[in-house]
């Protein structure tokens, strides 16, 4: 068409067709943006926000030096050191970019719309990794694939200003880099490799699975006696510069040296080394001369330095796996000895509906583009077989690393189509085939794509010639081609309905529908934090469970005792403490760490049920961990095991402060009557509780967020649950009447005294 | 080894070490015979440089690793321009010609902007 050649008018098919990827898996994530409002969502993402505005306002050099001491309060945080700075460094810098061109635009959008921005180059590194692996056109439907993929897009819509939201573009491309310099066996690609890999390291502590993909798969090629100069070219030029680079980010400092994590990439780097040489001196002696001397020295060297790493490492020199790698060796490590790990709920293991959930086609799609890539083999190859065996692994045992598992996905069910329609659309003029599907796809913005890669995969192979055979009729091929197009649709429609519907939420507003349709929004986390900022001390220290830490700085502004960072289990445990004891107890604990405010989520009067008392247990499990004379897990558990709040809870869960604070004054909601629980869905207790050494002192609209004053300690130096009862013995017995105000609650009746 | 050597080397044939010797002996004929002078070149090179990593290391021993960061960019630098060294005479090789596809202008560019990144990292590392 419009006269061009066929050359070039494939050309400006891919630039369009990518153009509107692109373009598309923007606005794909734009849903939470457009139906609430440009804020941060979630809770990491609040501290990296405030890091960068941190870094804009103060300089690079303020902000690698940062002490923070708004967080983890009497010991604080060396956010320098203890942060990976990729995710700020490129926010700041797209920001001075925009500035410097006289875009004056705020720092937080920039933050909101980094992982569209992001995801948009993620389709186009996707199509480069598949271009080398196949060709083009399945190059373009990687692309469309990863560009819509909801398992990518539940980590980088729009305000998920998260670490993952630019480590998958630096994953895709630095492995699109590795296969390119191991295919050229170039030096120049092995360095970009390494700078890409550098980035893809100060942004995101999953940089790990490269320093092992990469290793694996050179020995993977050694194994298979496909060791070339390429080979030892484009590792050796990786490891060097990237081992290097790495260490220059504080957070990982010598790691590559100390940890087992990396000696993976040592390893192969030395091993490298003498294949190297060994095929250097096999270049001046004869093959079969030599033939004894080479497996002799290759073995006894491997073994030398297999003994030598793990002598190092049970000498002590080499740290061991970290909690959270072992984790993902041992599945019921974490459970045991690191609670803090277990208790987060994406280090849990797939259920197999969420792979269905978050890749739906790709998933079916994925073994038969692994198939396909067996029969061919070639080196790049080997490299997409070991990524999709480890990360499907990996996937498996932790929802988290659904992430990395996508990006591979993507590639092997793209290149399965790729390859089922080549076999199809080939060889003979199919004019039917062509336009049929094509028109199909056309009606809906958002199936054009799709449409156009068919197109294009079709319109390429048409211009090979050959015999017409049985199979290959038209209506055989109209009846594959049909198919496919239709399940790429409903690929498309199931994707944007998955990212409209589970994953464009902002976890700090709450959406609900009233019954007439309309949306209505729960505000009360936002309403709380705001309330902390404008009406507490500025030195005022919040004590709250660890993952309100992050969006308690951010959005208050004040002190926090633990946050997100969990970096000191003890402190944590310390918290878990403080509010899984009784008050006597928990108010030295609270003295002792200067708490003014104790901040609680309660969403029993809402039904929001990521609430604290659902927590709880893991608090009692955390403290438990350090203080085991202090905290007995069993102690709340009724004499039946069952975990309840109603009236046949145990005494010690009715007298911790976490259950004190949250069902404070909660039956006079319901006017005095029975008070139901909509999120346990049982009943409350009537009794009125009383504190005694905390106040409230605001609880939201919605009752979510409950904030406690810790009160002072008595003038006269009685405790303080001594001093609450005084008074009201001795009027009880004065008056000789049971209490009538029973309904007014705890706060009325004190104020009688 | 011995069954294979043995035509050439009646008499020595049961003596591993003349053997050895006599292999590496003729590892160095065939080298000094069938090296272009280039790639001799880069072998000083690279014989200069593993001589400067395995000072450092030698002295890293003696004498501790308090610097680490210090120590570690040395001798990183060292590896590193073996490395990108021992690539260029890969690259440069003509046995390799036909592995390689590259000619020797680019091997020769690819080195000089790998060991640029390379000695921008180390000196930054160097502390």
């Amino acid at each position: 068409m419009l006269g061009l050649t066929n050359t070039s008018e494939s050309a400006w098919l891919r630039v369009t067709v990518l153009l509107l990827i692109s373009v598309l898996s923007i606005s794909t994530r734009l849903f939470s943006v457009l139906r609430f409002e440009s804020v941060i969502h979630e809770f990491d993402p609040w501290f990296n926000y405030r890091t960068t505005i941190e870094l804009v306002e103060n300089g690079y050099y303020n902000f690698v030096n940062w002490f923070d001491e708004l967080s983890w309060y009497p010991l604080g945080r060396v956010v320098g050191g203890t942060v990976y700075p990729g995710i700020m460094v490129t926010a700041g810098l797209i920001h001075k970019a925009l500035n410097g061109l006289n875009f004056p635009i705020h720092i937080r959008e920039v933050c909101v719309f980094l992982a569209p921005l992001f995801s948009s180059f993620t389709a186009i590194a996707a199509y480069l990794l598949t271009s080398e692996m196949k060709n083009t056109s399945a190059g373009l439907l990687a692309a469309a694939f990863i560009g819509i993929a909801p398992g990518y897009i539940s980590r980088s819509v729009a305000g998920s200003y998260d670490n993952e939201g630019i480590a998958i573009f630096l994953l895709v491309f630095t492995f699109y880099l590795w296969i390119k310099a191991v295919k050229l066996g170039s030096a120049f690609f092995g360095a970009m490799t390494a700078i890409f890999y550098f980035w893809m390291v100060s942004a995101w502590g999953g940089y790990v699975f490269i320093t092992n993909l990469i290793p694996l798969h050179v020995f993977a090629l050694i194994l298979m006696g496909r060791y070339t100069p390429r080979l030892y070219v484009s590792y050796s030029t990786f490891y060097i510069i990237g081992t290097i680079s790495s260490m220059l980010i504080p957070f990982v400092g010598f790691q590559p040296t100390r940890t087992s994590e990396h000696m993976a990439a040592l390893g192969i780097f030395g091993l490298l080394q003498i294949v190297a040489f060994i095929e250097f001196i096999k270049s001046h002696l004869s093959a079969n001369q030599f033939k004894l001397l080479f497996y002799g020295l290759i073995s006894g060297f491997f073994l030398l330095g297999l003994g030598g790493l793990v002598a190092l490492t049970v000498g002590g020199y080499i740290a061991p796996w970290t909690g959270r790698f072992y984790s993902l060796w041992d599945t019921g490590y974490a459970k045991i000895h690191i609670p803090i790990i277990a208790s987060v709920s994406e280090h849990q293991p797939t259920p197999w509906t969420s792979f269905f959930f978050d890749l739906q086609l790709l998933m079916v799609l994925f073994p038969a583009g692994i198939y396909f890539l067996f029969q061919e083999l070639r080196d790049e190859h080997v490299f997409v077989l070991l990524y999709a065996g480890t990360a499907s692994y990996f996937a498996g045992v932790m929802v988290r690393l659904m992430l990395t598992l996508t990006p591979i996905v993507c590639v092997a069910s793209a290149i399965a189509i790729t390859t089922g329609l080549e076999a199809f659309l080939s060889n003979t003029e199919t004019p039917a085939a062509v336009t049929d599907s094509a028109a199909a796809a056309t009606p809906s913005e958002k199936k054009t794509k799709e449409g156009k890669a068919v197109k294009t995969s079709e319109r390429k192979k048409k211009d090979v010639g050959g015999p017409v055979q049985g199979v290959w009729t038209w209506d055989a091929k109209l009846a594959l081609v049909l198919p496919i197009t239709f399940i790429l649709i409903q690929f498309a429609l199931h994707c944007s309905w998955v990212t409209s519907n589970a994953y464009s939420s902002p976890s700090i507003v709450l959406a609900s529908r009233r019954p007439d349709g309309s949306q209505h929004i729960i505000d009360d986390f936002r309403e709380a934090y705001y309330w902390l900022r404008q009406n507490t001390d500025e030195k005022a220290k919040i004590m709250s469970w660890w993952d309100y830490g992050y969006q308690i700085t951010g959005m208050s502004n004040r002190t926090v005792l633990v946050d997100n960072n969990t970096w000191n289990n003890t402190h944590i445990a310390t918290v878990g403490k403080a509010m899984s004891c009784s008050e006597d107890v928990s108010y030295d604990v609270m003295r002792k760490l200067d708490v003014d405010y104790v901040l609680v989520i309660f969403g029993g009067a809402i039904g929001y049920s990521g609430d604290d008392i659902n927590k709880f247990l893991w608090m009692i499990r955390i403290g438990e961990g350090v203080y085991p004379k202090d905290i007995s897990e069993r102690n709340f558990f009724t004499p039946r095991g069952e975990y309840r709040v109603d009236d046949q809870a145990t005494p010690t869960m009715k007298n911790s402060l976490m259950y004190k604070m949250s069902y404070y004054r909660f039956n006079e909601l319901f006017g005095g009557g029975p008070a139901y629980d909509s999120v346990r869905q049982t009943q409350i207790p009537n009794k009125p509780i009383k504190l005694t050494t905390v106040d409230e002192v605001y609880t939201t609209e919605n009752w979510i967020v409950r904030i406690y004053q810790v009160k002072k300690p008595d003038n006269i130096g009685r405790t303080l649950s001594a001093a609450s009862t005084f008074g009201k013995k001795r009027r009880r017995r004065v008056r000789g009447k049971p209490r009538s105000a029973a309904k007014a609650g705890g706060r009325r009746r004190r104020d009688d005294d | 080894m011995a069954k294979t050597t043995s035509t050439t080397v009646p008499h020595s044939a049961t003596s591993a070490a003349a053997q050895q010797a006599f292999l590496i002996k003729r590892l160095l004929t065939s080298y000094r015979a069938n090296t272009p002078q280039k790639l001799k070149l880069i072998d000083a090179y690279l014989l200069f440089v593993m001589l400067t990593g395995i000072v450092q290391f030698v002295y890293v021993l003696l004498a501790g690793t308090f610097p680490y960061n210090s120590f570690l960019a040395g001798f990183g630098a060292s590896v590193g321009s073996f490395v990108l060294a021992a690539n260029l005479r890969m690259q440069v090789n003509p046995r390799n010609a036909e592995v390689m596809k590259m000619s020797p202008e680019r091997a020769f560019a690819d080195f000089a902007f790998a060991s640029i990144v390379l000695f921008g990292f180390v000196v930054n590392f160097l502390g």
